[in-house]
Formats: C-alpha cells, sequence, structure tokens
C-alpha cells in the first residue's frame, strides 16, 4: 500500500526527475558493491568492464543535459557541443599524460611519447602546468568556457539564429577537428593523447580506480543536473525559456536576450568540458575524432529521443541510445546503423517530444479518462 | 671502358641508319603485324633485332607497340603467342590483340606472359621512341618528344634535337628544340656559345633553363666564380630574374585555375543543397548521401558496360541524376513532408537517413571504397608550356559544373515548373490560393535537388574515393558555400563556392592545405556574424519568418 502511494508519487509529472535521481543513487550504490564484494563467480558480479561502460554512460549523460540546457530550454540547436566535450577531454588528457613521466616508450620525463617522436626538444608554452591536478581541472572548465563565451557572444550579438547558428557551431567543431588532427599543434595529431597510466597517483587500470571514477561521475552527473535544474527553475531559467518561444518579445519588454543566451551557452559548454573531462580517464584515450561534426549530432539525437526541455529526458535518452549502440554493435553490427537512423527519423516525425513525452501523453490521457 | 663506349655509338649509328625514313617503302602492313607477332620470343638479341625491324617500318602503330612494350605492359597469349595487352576486371584479366584493338575476353593471369625487356633493350627502345616521336606527324607528340628529351639532357640528345631543327617546320617544336640543345651549349668551352644560350635559357620556363643559370653564378671553395667572364654572369643574372617574373605569373595563373576548378567542385556539391535547403528551407543532411548515390550509380554502369568506360560517363549522368531523384522523392514523400517550417527537425530526420542510407551502401557494396574508372579523354593535360599545364579533369569539372549550374537557373528562371518552385517557396498559401499544387511541386522541387545532388556524385566519383564515406567528407563544405553565398539565392551559391575555391588555393602555399581550410572556416564563422544571411541576403518579406 505504502509501495504503490510511493510508486505513484514518483511517476507524477514534475516527479520525473527526482526518478531518475534515485535510480542514479541505487546504481551509485550497487554498482560498486556488485563490482567489489560480490565475488567473481557470482552471476551477480558485475565486470570492471562493465563498470567502465556504465560510467562511459554517464560522462554521455553529463554533456547530454548541457546540451539539453541550450536547445530545450534556450532553443539553440548546437551541433558543436562535441568540441566543449573533446576540449575537456583534451585538459584532462593532458594532465594524464604528464602524469606518464618517463614511463613512455621513450623514457623521456619531460616529453610525451610523440613529441620525442617528432624530435620537439622542449615542451610548448601551452603544455605548461599540465602535471599540476588543480592546474588541469581548472583548464577542464576554463578552456570550453572561454571558447563558448567568445563564439557565443561574437554570434548571438549579431543575431546569428536558428538554422544559421547549428550550421556555423558545426563549422566550429569542424575547424577545430581539422586544427587537432594536425601534428603541429601539439596534441598528438591523429592518435590523439592515449596510454595514460595513472591519475593522482592511482593506477588507471585497478578496479578501484574504476569505481572511483564510476562514482564521481554519477556524481557530477548528479550535482551536474541539480544545478541545472536550480538554473531552469530560477528567474534567470525563466528569461531563457522566454527567450527561446519569443525572443524579440522578450527583448521588446526589456531583457538583455544576448546576455542570457551567452551565460546559460557558457554554462552548458562548462558541463561538457567537465563530462569529457570525465570521459576520457576512462577510455583511456582521447583524438580528434571527438570533434567530429557526427558526434555532436548524435549528441542531439540523443536528447531528442530522450525529450528536450526536461533535462532528464536527455540522460534517459542518453543512456537508452548509448546502451543499444553497444548492444547492436556487438550482437548486428551491420543493423545498428538501420535502427540509428530509423529511430532519427521515427523520433522526429511521431515523438516530437521524446520518450518522455510519450508517457507525459499516455498519463494525459489516462487521467482524462478518469475524470 | 672505350669498348663500352663504342659498343653503344656503335648502337646509335646502327638505330640512325635504321630509322632513316625513306628505306622501308616497300614494307607492308603484313610484314609488321608479323614481325610484332614475333616478339614473343625469348632471346633478347632477337628481340633487338625485331625491334630495329619494327622501327624502320612505316606504320603508325609502331610507336604506341614500342612504347608499350617499354612500360612493360606488352604481353603474350600462351597459346597462339598472341601479343596482347591486358587490363585488370575483377579477378581476372581483359585482354586486347595489340594489332587490331579486338577485344579477346577475359582470362585468368596464367594464360599470357609478359614481353620481357632488360635495361639494354630499354634503353635501346627509349631511343628509337624518342627518335621516331621526333619524326611524328603530330606536333604534339613531337613536343612532348623535345620536352622528354629536355627533362635528361645530354650530349646525345642535344645532337639528336639538332639533327631534328634542321628538319623541323613547326615554330613551337623549333624553339623547344632550341631551348633543348642550348641547354647543353650553355656548359660548352666557346665564350661565344655560352653567351648565346645563356640568351635563349633566359627566355625559357623550363625548370633546367634557371638552374643552369644559377649554375654560372656559382662559386667554388675559394670563393671563385665558376663562370670566369663577368658578361656572362650578368646575362645570367638578368635572365634569371626574367624567368623568375615569367614563373611568378604562371604559378599565379596556375594558383587561380586550381581554385577555380576548387570552387567548381564546391559549386557542384553546393547547388543541389542550394535547392533543397536554400529554396525549400529543408536542412538536408542526407545530401552527402544523395551524391554517394550518384557516384555509386556511375560505378554500376561501369560494371554493366565494361567496354565502353569512354562513354559510361555519359549514361551515368542522366541515370544518376534519375535515381537519386527518386530517392529525394520518396524521402520527400515519406519524411519530409510532415516537416515543413521545422528547420532543425529535418535536420535530425535528414540526418537519419543519411545513416540508414549509408548503411544501405555498406550491406549492398561492401563497406570497402570502390574504384570508378576514368575515362580516356579525361586523363591528360594540356600543356600551354613548360612550366604551366591545364589537367584535363580539372577543366572538364569547371565546364561541367556551370553547365549544371545554367541548367538549373534557367530551370527556375525560365520554366513553369520554376515559377511554382519560387512561388511555393516565398509564400505557400498563396500559392495554394492561385492554384498551384503545392505538395506536388515540393517533391519535384526536392527531387530535382537530390538529382543534382546525384550528378556532382558523378563528377566526384572520377575526383575521389567512392565509398560509403563520400557524403560525409562533403557535407559541410556544401552547407558552408550556401550559407557563405546566402540562402535561396543561386548566384550566391556560384560566387560564395568560386570565391572559396579560390581562396583556398591562393592561401594553400604559405599556409598548408589543412591550415588553408581551418582558416576558411573561420573565416566564414567571422563573417556570418557581420552578415548573418551570407554574402547575398534574400530579400522581401519571406525571409522574415
Amino acid at each position: 500500500m505504502l509501495a504503490q502511494t510511493l510508486f505513484k508519487r514518483l511517476l507524477k509529472d514534475d516527479k520525473g526527475g527526482d526518478r531518475m535521481l534515485t535510480v542514479l543513487l541505487a546504481v551509485l550504490v550497487l554498482v560498486p558493491i556488485l563490482n567489489l564484494l560480490v565475488p567473481e563467480s557470482s552471476v551477480f558480479h558485475l565486470s570492471t568492464y562493465t563498470v567502465t561502460l556504465l560510467g562511459k554512460y554517464l560522462t554521455f549523460a553529463l554533456l547530454a543535459i548541457a546540451l539539453d540546457l541550450v536547445w530545450g530550454y534556450c532553443g539553440i540547436l548546437s551541433l558543436g557541443h562535441g568540441a566543449f566535450f573533446a576540449l575537456g577531454g583534451y585538459a584532462m588528457g593532458m594532465y594524464l599524460m604528464r602524469q606518464i613521466g618517463d614511463r613512455g616508450v621513450y623514457g623521456n620525463a619531460e616529453l610525451p611519447d610523440f613529441m620525442v617522436f617528432l624530435d620537439w626538444s622542449e615542451l610548448p608554452w601551452y603544455w605548461q602546468g599540465f602535471d599540476m591536478f588543480w592546474f588541469a581541472v581548472v583548464m577542464v572548465a576554463l578552456v570550453p568556457g572561454v571558447l563558448a563565451f567568445i563564439f557565443g557572444w561574437l554570434a548571438f550579438r549579431s543575431r546569428v539564429t536558428g538554422v544559421y547558428l547549428s550550421i556555423i557551431t558545426q563549422a566550429l567543431t569542424y575547424a577545430l577537428m581539422l586544427a587537432f588532427f594536425r601534428n603541429e599543434m601539439g596534441f598528438g595529431g591523429n592518435n590523439g593523447l592515449t596510454d595514460f597510466k595513472d591519475i593522482l597517483g592511482f593506477d588507471l587500470q585497478s578496479d578501484v580506480t574504476r569505481i572511483a571514477l564510476f562514482c564521481v561521475s554519477g556524481l557530477a552527473l548528479l550535482v551536474g543536473y541539480l544545478v541545472s535544474r536550480f538554473i531552469v527553475n530560477s528567474k534567470f531559467g525563466r528569461v531563457v525559456v522566454a527567450v527561446r518561444d519569443a525572443e524579440d518579445r522578450a527583448r521588446f519588454i526589456g531583457y538583455n536576450v544576448e546576455q542570457y543566451k551567452l551565460w546559460i551557452f557558457v554554462f552548458s559548454a562548462v558541463l561538457a568540458g567537465i563530462a569529457g573531462a570525465l570521459y576520457v580517464p576512462q577510455v583511456g584515450i582521447i583524438n580528434p575524432g571527438e570533434f567530429s561534426p557526427l558526434n555532436s549530432i548524435e549528441l542531439a539525437i540523443w536528447v531528442a529521443i530522450g525529450g528536450r526541455g526536461t533535462l532528464y529526458g536527455a540522460v534517459i535518452g542518453a543512456i537508452l541510445v548509448n546502451y543499444s549502440k553497444t548492444y547492436f554493435t556487438g550482437v548486428l553490427p551491420e543493423v545498428w546503423l538501420f535502427a540509428l537512423g530509423g529511430l532519427f527519423v521515427v523520433v522526429t516525425l511521431f515523438l516530437p517530444r521524446g520518450i518522455v513525452g510519450v508517457r507525459d501523453k499516455r498519463r494525459k490521457k489516462t487521467s482524462e479518462a478518469q475524470a | 671502358m672505350t669498348k663500352k663506349i663504342t659498343i653503344k655509338l656503335c648502337f646509335i649509328f646502327l638505330s640512325l641508319l635504321f630509322a632513316y625514313p625513306g628505306q622501308a617503302e616497300e614494307n607492308t602492313p603484313v610484314e609488321f603485324e608479323s614481325l610484332v607477332g614475333q616478339l614473343s620470343v625469348n632471346s633478347y638479341s632477337k628481340k633487338e633485332a625485331i625491334i630495329y625491324k619494327i622501327a624502320a617500318i612505316k606504320d603508325s602503330r609502331k610507336v604506341a607497340i614500342l612504347q608499350t612494350m617499354l612500360d612493360g605492359e606488352l604481353y603474350y597469349r600462351k597459346q597462339d603467342k598472341r601479343i596482347i595487352i591486358r587490363k585488370k576486371s575483377a579477378e581476372q584479366y581483359r585482354i586486347t590483340d595489340v594489332l587490331n584493338k579486338k577485344s579477346l575476353g577475359l582470362v585468368d593471369s596464367g594464360a599470357m606472359k609478359k614481353v620481357k625487356v632488360n635495361n639494354k633493350l630499354r634503353r635501346i627502345l627509349r631511343g628509337i621512341i624518342a627518335r621516331l616521336s621526333l619524326e611524328d606527324e603530330s606536333k604534339k607528340i613531337r613536343l612532348a618528344a623535345v620536352y622528354n628529351i629536355q627533362k635528361n639532357i645530354n650530349d646525345s640528345g642535344a645532337t639528336l634535337l639538332r639533327e631534328s631543327l634542321s628538319t623541323e617546320k613547326d615554330e613551337d617544336v623549333r624553339e623547344a628544340m632550341i631551348t633543348g640543345v642550348a641547354l647543353m651549349d650553355v656548359l660548352s668551352e666557346d665564350k661565344d656559345t655560352r653567351i648565346k644560350s645563356v640568351a635563349i635559357l633566359a627566355e625559357s620556363v623550363v625548370p633546367l633553363a634557371k638552374s643552369r643559370l644559377e649554375d654560372i653564378l656559382e662559386k667554388d671553395d675559394q670563393g671563385q666564380y665558376l663562370e670566369s667572364d663577368a658578361r656572362i654572369r650578368a646575362l645570367a643574372k638578368k635572365g634569371i630574374d626574367n624567368i623568375e617574373s615569367k614563373l611568378s605569373v604562371y604559378s599565379f595563373l596556375e594558383t587561380a585555375f586550381f581554385g577555380l576548378s576548387l570552387g567548381s567542385v564546391l559549386l557542384l556539391i553546393a547547388v543541389g543543397l542550394a535547392i533543397t535547403f536554400g529554396v525549400m528551407g529543408v536542412i538536408n543532411m542526407a545530401h552527402g548521401e544523395l551524391m554517394m548515390i550518384g557516384a555509386y550509380t556511375t560505378y554500376v554502369v561501369q560494371l554493366m558496360m565494361p567496354d565502353y568506360i569512354d562513354y559510361s560517363l555519359f549514361v551515368a549522368i542522366p541515370l544518376a541524376f534519375v535515381v537519386a531523384g527518386l530517392f529525394g522523392i520518396v524521402i520527400e514523400r515519406s519524411v519530409i513532408r510532415f516537416l515543413y517550417g521545422r528547420p532543425l527537425e529535418t535536420l535530425l530526420a535528414t540526418f537519419g537517413i543519411s545513416l540508414i542510407l549509408q548503411q544501405m551502401v555498406r550491406s549492398i557494396f561492401s563497406p570497402l571504397n570502390r574504384s570508378v574508372a576514368t575515362p580516356e579523354w579525361m586523363s591528360g593535360s594540356f600543356e600551354i608550356n613548360a612550366a604551366f599545364s591545364l589537367t584535363y579533369n580539372r577543366f572538364y569539372v569547371i565546364i561541367f559544373s556551370l553547365m549544371v549550374f545554367f541548367f538549373l537557373l534557367a530551370l527556375l528562371k525560365k520554366t513553369s515548373l520554376g515559377l511554382q518552385v519560387r512561388a511555393v517557396s516565398q509564400n505557400r498559401a498563396m500559392a495554394k490560393a492561385v492554384g498551384v499544387r503545392s505538395e506536388w511541386v515540393d517533391a519535384l522541387t526536392f527531387g530535382l535537388g537530390s538529382g543534382i545532388a546525384g550528378v556532382a556524385g558523378v563528377a566526384l566519383s572520377q575526383l575521389t574515393n567512392v565509398g560509403p564515406n563520400l557524403g560525409q567528407t562533403y557535407i559541410i563544405d556544401s552547407f558552408m558555400v550556401v550559407v557563405f553565398g546566402g540562402v535561396g539565392n543561386l548566384w550566391g551559391t556560384l560566387v560564395s563556392a568560386m570565391s572559396l575555391g579560390v581562396f583556398n588555393k591562393f592561401l594553400e602555399p604559405w599556409a598548408g592545405a589543412v591550415l588553408a581550410k581551418i582558416l576558411v572556416l573561420v573565416l566564414i564563422i567571422l563573417f556570418i556574424q557581420k552578415r548573418p544571411r551570407g554574402m547575398f541576403p534574400q530579400k522581401g518579406r519571406a525571409v522574415e519568418n
């Protein structure tokens, strides 16, 4: 009886996010137990591989929230959010690279392997400081944030909107991809940064570190979600929604529309950067492929499938799509692109509000029937 | 050592003797054919004798056959020792009789054997071909032969040129020959000869000419000039300046030409999108895949008519238009018509379609790149002089893209379909009210844009690899071109494609290919800030929505 009322309450519209949080908390508690405490022979044991995979999904979910903030709430479809994600990832990757020290193939304590390979004699200036963790963490937020600020300041000030904005964000990430492919950039070119050994002195390959990274990703998602929800429910958030629905009207009323757009865009970019920074130590590599425009479009799909403008919908979408991606590419690799492509089409045609929208609709119908 | 030289001289003498025109008048084609047929012998010395005999016979086919032999592409069929050339076709080889160009069908590689050549034979062949080419009736071949000798100029080459000068009538060929001779004379002991040849070289753009002149200005270890005569040094210095200013003009022209050809490629890939995106407002992410379909259509056409590769493109172009156009109509009818007025949604849905099309191609044709053959008439280049030549394929791309562009322009401006398309794109409700069947027009417009994408795909199949990722490589570029030019304006697309292409190519020499591309992207991003609607924004009320 009590469970039933609790369940009902959880299913309530505005409680969707809370429900997601409950599940997230449960996962955060259960996964470490199943991985570390349950013996490997047991059926309930969770392999470290799965933990890493889940951790990866969590970072994707955080990235999806970042996009939902600007797309779902502010109406800016950024097709360049993968760039902020990758920049955060590179900042973390640079720290991890410096941690390798003299354990690289060439055993050079000062220079990463690829620089030795390119015959560079000293560390470029922009690599300075990345041997310190705090510096890397600051950069994880600062680099995507500053880029988003400059880009957004230029774009919003000259009122580039809608399709045009989507296309130039795409151009941004494409240009960055081409740039990072260049060896001269000093970010490992084609191969990117990889062969990481440890983070803050902990071995990256050990189960405990993996679990810790997983938990940090989960907490980041939790905090990221709560902060985002706080923002969209605040006065600031209301104005942002007003800008989405009627930009000119909001401007005429007297709001400085550009400022609102700019700050939500910057915050979103920082969130994406953090997601990237958590992603890299778990997958163990970052390369220019992360900048590919394809990734950013796929990201938009996660959000669209989950349901825009709900935050938790984005989380659901990201995890669902990525889980099915892992599943299908393993079992039926030929089918995956058909399925993903079909999903895009079906969702845009029939589910404009995503999976979350379907549930809401059904609930509305049943409540109407009851009334 | 002396013996070797004597033998060499003997060869030169012998070959001169045999190549002497007028000696072989009475030879018949039959004799020529029987001589070629004998090339299947194993003994090199016998082959040598046959080559000399062939060289002495008057027959229009001999240079081509000797050249094929030199290239190591001459084979003979084991069963009847017939001399053939072969072309790879899937697992087997398509063989052709070298004499009458008749196809002899497909065989395995085991059924034929190479007509082998050794270094000595190669040297002889090269000498004979050079001489025969210099006597050829076609000016083009003579000129090419002179250029060839120029490239690796030596004493015997200079002698050969000097001799041919006496019979040569054409001014261009004579000039090239004189330059070639001067390249050797500049090293002569005689001062007057040197001065004369320096003056000749100063007017030439042959790469070797400049380096010969630069050699004159070299100093030895003691800081003494190798060339003692100060007058010659001054002449050489002036000559180098002259050559450099000429070369810089040519390199400017060449870059401009490259830029225009890149611009035409951009125009081709963007002009279909200018219809679907620019006129209809659909962010068609499947545009690249429609080009891919066009490219694969070319591939299939060539598979079906392997003997007529030269004509395959003329079949492929209309076919690709129809196939891609049909795909476009199906996409429009099944998905896009539900999404008008919601551009961002069309982006997501068409992206989904693009994934499906890619996977479809992977499943049908394999994920690997397919090879599409280039027709003969597309390869080669138009040489204006040694420093400046235009490759035919770039040339044709420029012409083709302009043809497509003006075809489209005429269609939109001069036909009733075009009128209806413009009416619907400007004011759908009003167009409907005056009796335009807007749904039908939508389907046809999208089909048209897609068909043009298919045609662009045929052109791309000649320029890059044909694979499932073909479309993705070009999609961003095509959007950039359309947005930069101004949505809904075909002329804007033309100007934007050409200026981006030329700008890119002029940046490349000092920035490198990748950096140039990045700079162009950044430039577009900044430009959009200044003019959010592109270079030539559409005017009127339709814009405001």
